[in-house]
């Protein structure tokens, strides 16, 4: 991988760590947004690991950002009593409570990934599709997280830091993984899949790993926005969410990590730009359904994307084929 | 270039607001004006909308006016945390208004505790709510003496073996069930079958198949008027004719257009009667329907009731600093609301009274007043 | 009679109507797929929006046929209904599937999904989200089943559930007749075996194509009226659930395959009623989900499906 993007990486880490110190002073609306551009990073970028490079379009991430969430949650509500409120015992509670909820979530991604191998693009689709619905069935029969009722009274562990750290690190297992035999791999699936096996590629392989790790990420992600928002509802991952994500990925061209990331920031800022616009009265009255409702403009944006130019806004950027 | 012009209005506007600031108080409300509870949330802001007009329109509080922000949440998780955070920090507001679902408000609650903000909600009935701190309050029933309200109802008209269709996905409906079945077997009731259906269903045929199997004298189905009247309908093909008994989820514009007279014979409770025949009451209906050109229900009703708690409050204190208003709110007591004389209990919520109402002739009628 | 069976035979009944309404459904699926090898997302919406168009000319339609719901009423409703999906299908396709025409199969299921969530979604915001009260087209009641069946009275069929089988029913012997007897049934078949040797035999690909989509839409903007006769209470999301319940059964007949979707649909609605009445009811969309899973595991052809051989 580039030294110049480790060095990025590693910039923004070390900034994000700046800047939490600041975080008292930041206007709560931005800061809200700010978590919300990091968790939207984290969450695009790990969907374009699995629908982007690996071509399996995948429909269901909110399942294991949901995993993630209620997996985390419930551990930091469990055990949080125990650990007290030294911030060596908290910090520790958090991130092991981050960990083990992208690993649920990887589970969760295993068992999506599984019975897939044998499945063709719509098909793909439609099963993750059933896997969120499924998660979210569970989660909504299951008391102990609410159920119904939704999951509350978490603490606000996430900041700054967390949420940005955590980005960068995705964004560099991404890129690492795409720069290596694995990406090659990842690609080779996504090209052709019968000539990859003809060659002697374990698609199997690829594809479990390509939804492994972005479940993963995904269960990240979910804890981060658990201990952000402090309450969740199992409605608050359903398809809407996924096909939220899904924008994401194809808006910044399915591929490209550095496209999408900017995506990521463009399609958190846009609702509140939105709801900004939706405020002012000389607004004309064909553009207040678009103001009022994202998803109109969303399906548009995916329609006329996919006529005009399907390799999304930055599709060629960011991409560089490793020469032969 | 669009972007652009999105980021300017984007970051323009909280200098826009400052400037209006000084002889206005900011009064914040969040709820779902569109998406799929859309139909509530717009009753709770026509009747809130209505509310502050009027406070202004009788020369404001304090001798300024009110200046309500409304956000819409869309009715999708994870948006009231951001709007209402974006209402307390961006547009200042002394108290927030919202929601009408309980898990929009339990998203939102700690904020505005975290942040020392009062926050009235008028129609979630979650007891969970008021829980989070002492900031939140509620100006209407909660489920468990709701529910107590229609068993109760229920043990009056001799009923004994009662089937009880709930929504799984609606947190509401299934509390309401719960306490239901509580009060009604703890009086020696029995529940003969216990029914299940989700929200966005639409044939409940085999479920309705089910309870005529087990015979009962009367159906308690503790949802939303959208299932409601689909439910009722069917019930009445299969052939059940018993009555059918609900709560103020029932109240919605569709309900009878849908269900047409299947509902007929029907009881449920709520938390307003628009034909209430109270001075208040008719001024009220008058004045709502002159403004929307509808009259209005019990979200509206609420959504007045909690502007003008705040008002009053407001006015008791003659501050808008948010410990003396958050003990002014909950020292609200015997204030005359449409929706009954409201006192705020020691956990928040409000003590007061739950209406039956009928079904028939293409409307509701009163029927009695439960007493909590 | 025991009371079981009874009960049993009643969640039959209320499983095969509903089951006809997703192999209506359906058979669009499996149409557009036969022919271009591709899931038309948006179709579920389709059937929405026959709800409402049968809505919107259900009033003058009545009015014409003397007033009031009647027999004649109702098919006029339902042809005009069928007329409007076919229309709005064909422009779907031209618009929005047909500038896509030879391009990887990702961008056009991208498509599908926009075009799918538009519709939903511009659909909430003309007809507003809340359900709206479908008129009524036929007068809904139960049958009055005679004493002389014995146990059999005590079962409800309704005039809407006998709709549902009787029109589904003549709508697959048309749909037959037409695939199987008419030239341009042959098109199709032609196009479904290969597009390239069809194209050559001078089948004009665009126009079997535009036919194929507003045939599938038409059965959906039937199964959109005949649902809101049932159940009249109709919303811009009526179509989602629908829609996916229909691609299952779809799937589970073997898609492509114009008998297996009638018989997906039936065993699909006849095992949501079953789950619903005997199990629980909160697993009414998971169980259709488990067997799509199943049925792509076990054998992805589908029941009645052959098993295709992907060439390279």
């Amino acid at each position: 991988m580039l030294e110049r993007t480790k060095i990025l990486l590693l910039a923004a880490v070390l900034a994000s760590a700046a800047i939490s110190f600041f975080a008292g002073s930041i206007n709560p609306y931005y800061y809200d947004i700010l978590i919300s551009i990091g968790i939207n990073i984290i969450l695009a970028t790990s969907l374009n690991l699995v629908n982007g490079y690996t071509g399996q379009f995948s429909l269901g991430h909110a399942g294991f950002m949901a995993a993630g969430a209620y997996g985390s949650a419930w551990l930091t509500l469990a055990f949080g009593y125990a650990l007290g409120t030294s911030v060596a015992g908290t910090t520790a509670l958090f991130v092991f409570a981050l960990t083990a909820g992208g690993l649920i979530a990887a589970l969760a991604g295993l068992a999506v990934g599984v019975p897939s191998l044998r499945l063709r693009g719509d098909y793909l689709a439609i099963v993750t599709l059933g896997f969120n619905e499924i998660i979210k069935s569970v989660i909504q029969n299951a008391e102990p997280l609410g159920a119904q009722r939704g999951l509350g009274g978490m603490v606000a562990h996430t900041n700054f830091f967390w949420t940005f750290a955590l980005a960068a690190l995705t964004v560099y297992v991404v890129l690492n993984l795409v720069h290596s035999t694995y990406g090659s791999g990842f690609l080779a699936v996504r090209d052709d899949e019968i000539a990859a096996e003809a060659m002697g590629i374990n698609t199997t392989k690829y594809k479990v790993l390509a939804f492994v790790i972005g479940a993963f990420f995904a269960g990240v992600a979910g804890g981060l926005y658990a201990h952000f928002k402090q309450f969740i509802h199992p409605e608050g991952f359903n398809f809407l969410r996924s096909m939220d994500i899904v924008v994401m990925v194809i808006l910044g061209g399915m591929g490209s990590t550095i496209g999408v990331c900017i995506a990521a920031v463009l399609l958190t800022i846009l609702p509140e730009g939105l709801r900004a616009l939706a405020h002012l009265p000389w607004l004309p009255d064909w553009l207040r359904p678009i103001a009022e409702n994202r998803m109109i403009l969303y399906s548009l944006l995916l329609i006329i994307l996919m006529i005009t130019r399907p390799q999304g806004l930055f599709g060629t950027l960011g991409w560089k084929r490793k020469k032969a | 270039m669009i972007r652009q012009l999105l980021l300017t209005v984007f970051l323009g506007w909280p200098a826009f607001e400052l400037l209006q600031a000084q002889d206005e108080i900011p009064v914040g409300e969040y709820a779902s004006l569109t998406g799929g509870s859309a139909s509530f949330g717009q009753s709770a802001h026509k009747g809130t909308e209505l509310a502050i007009a009027e406070i202004n329109a009788n020369g404001g509080v304090l001798g300024k006016k009110l200046k309500l922000i409304t956000e819409d949440d869309q009715s999708q998780a994870g948006q009231p945390a951001t709007i209402v955070r974006k209402l307390i920090s961006q547009d200042k507001v002394v108290a927030v208004l919202g929601e009408v679902a309980s898990s929009k408000s339990l998203e939102a609650a700690p904020i505005c505790q975290q942040n020392k903000i009062p926050m009235i909600t008028p129609a979630s009935t979650n007891p969970k709510v008021t829980e989070v701190g002492d900031y939140i309050f509620r100006v209407c029933f909660i489920d468990p003496f709701q529910g107590t309200v229609m068993a109760k109802f229920a043990r009056s008209k001799g009923w004994k073996k009662i089937a009880v269709l709930t929504d799984v996905k609606q947190d509401y409906s299934v509390g309401l069930g719960e306490f239901f079945v509580k009060d009604f077997t703890a009086n020696g009731g029995e529940i003969v079958r216990d029914q299940k259906y989700s929200t966005g269903d639409k044939d409940f045929k085999p479920q309705l198949t089910s309870i005529k199997a087990a015979k009962p004298e009367a159906v308690f189905i503790p949802g939303y008027y959208a299932e409601v009247a689909l439910i009722a309908k069917q019930a009445r093909l299969l052939g059940i004719k018993v009555p059918l008994l609900g709560g103020d989820g029932w109240v919605g514009d569709s309900l009878l257009k849908v269900a047409g007279n299947s509902l007929d014979g029907s009881f449920f409770s709520c938390h307003f009667s628009a034909d209430d025949q109270s001075p208040k009451t008719r001024d009220f209906v008058a004045k709502f329907k002159a403004k929307y050109g509808e009259i209005p229900d019990d979200m509206a009703a609420l959504g007045y009731d909690s502007a003008l708690i705040l008002a009053e409050a407001i006015k008791r204190t003659g501050t808008t600093d948010p410990e003396k208003l958050r003990d002014a709110i909950a020292a609200t007591k015997d204030h005359d609301g449409i929706t009954g004389k409201i006192t705020l209990d020691s956990a928040r919520n409000a003590s007061k009274p739950a209406v039956i109402l009928t079904v028939g002739n293409g409307g509701f009628q009163f029927v009695e007043t439960v007493a909590p | 009679m025991p009371d079981q069976l009874i009960e049993f035979l009643q969640q039959l009944i209320n499983g095969l109507a509903q089951g006809s309404i997703y192999a209506l459904i359906a058979l669009g699926y499996t149409l557009v797929f036969g022919v271009l090898r591709f899931i038309n997302f948006a179709h579920g919406d389709v059937f929405m929006l026959g709800a409402f168009a049968g809505l919107y000319t259900a009033p003058k339609l009545l009015a014409l046929c003397g007033g009031g719901p009647s027999f004649p009423g109702a098919a006029a409703v339902l042809v005009v209904a069928m007329f409007i999906c076919a229309a709005l299908g064909i422009l779907i396709e031209k618009l929005c599937y047909r500038p896509l025409r030879g391009r990887p199969h990702l961008t056009v299921l991208i498509t599908a999904i926009g075009v799918s969530l538009f519709l939903e979604n511009a659909g909430q915001y003309v007809f507003g989200a809340d359900p709206q009260s479908f008129p009524e087209i036929i007068t809904d009641r139960a049958l009055e089943i005679p004493e002389t069946w014995g146990a059999l009275s005590s079962l409800t069929i309704t005039v809407g559930q006998l709709l549902v089988f009787g029109v589904t029913f003549f709508l697959l012997l048309g749909l037959r007749a037409i695939v199987l007897h008419t030239r341009t049934g042959m098109a199709m078949r032609a196009l479904s075996f290969n597009p390239v040797a069809a194209s050559l035999m001078g089948v004009n690909t665009d126009v079997v194509i535009s036919f194929t989509f507003g045939l599938g839409s038409a059965l959906a903007g039937a199964a959109g009226i005949l649902t809101s006769i049932q159940q009249p209470s109709i919303d811009p999301l009526m179509g989602v659930n629908i829609g996916l319940k229909a691609f299952v059964a779809a799937v589970l007949g073997g898609i492509g395959n114009i008998p297996g979707a009638a018989l997906g649909g039936i065993l699909i609605g006849v095992l949501e009623a079953l789950v619903v009445g005997y199990i629980n009811p909160t697993y009414r969309d998971a169980i259709v989900f488990a067997v799509l899973i199943l049925i792509l595991l076990i054998k992805p052809s589908g029941l009645l499906g052959k098993p295709e051989r992907e060439k390279v």
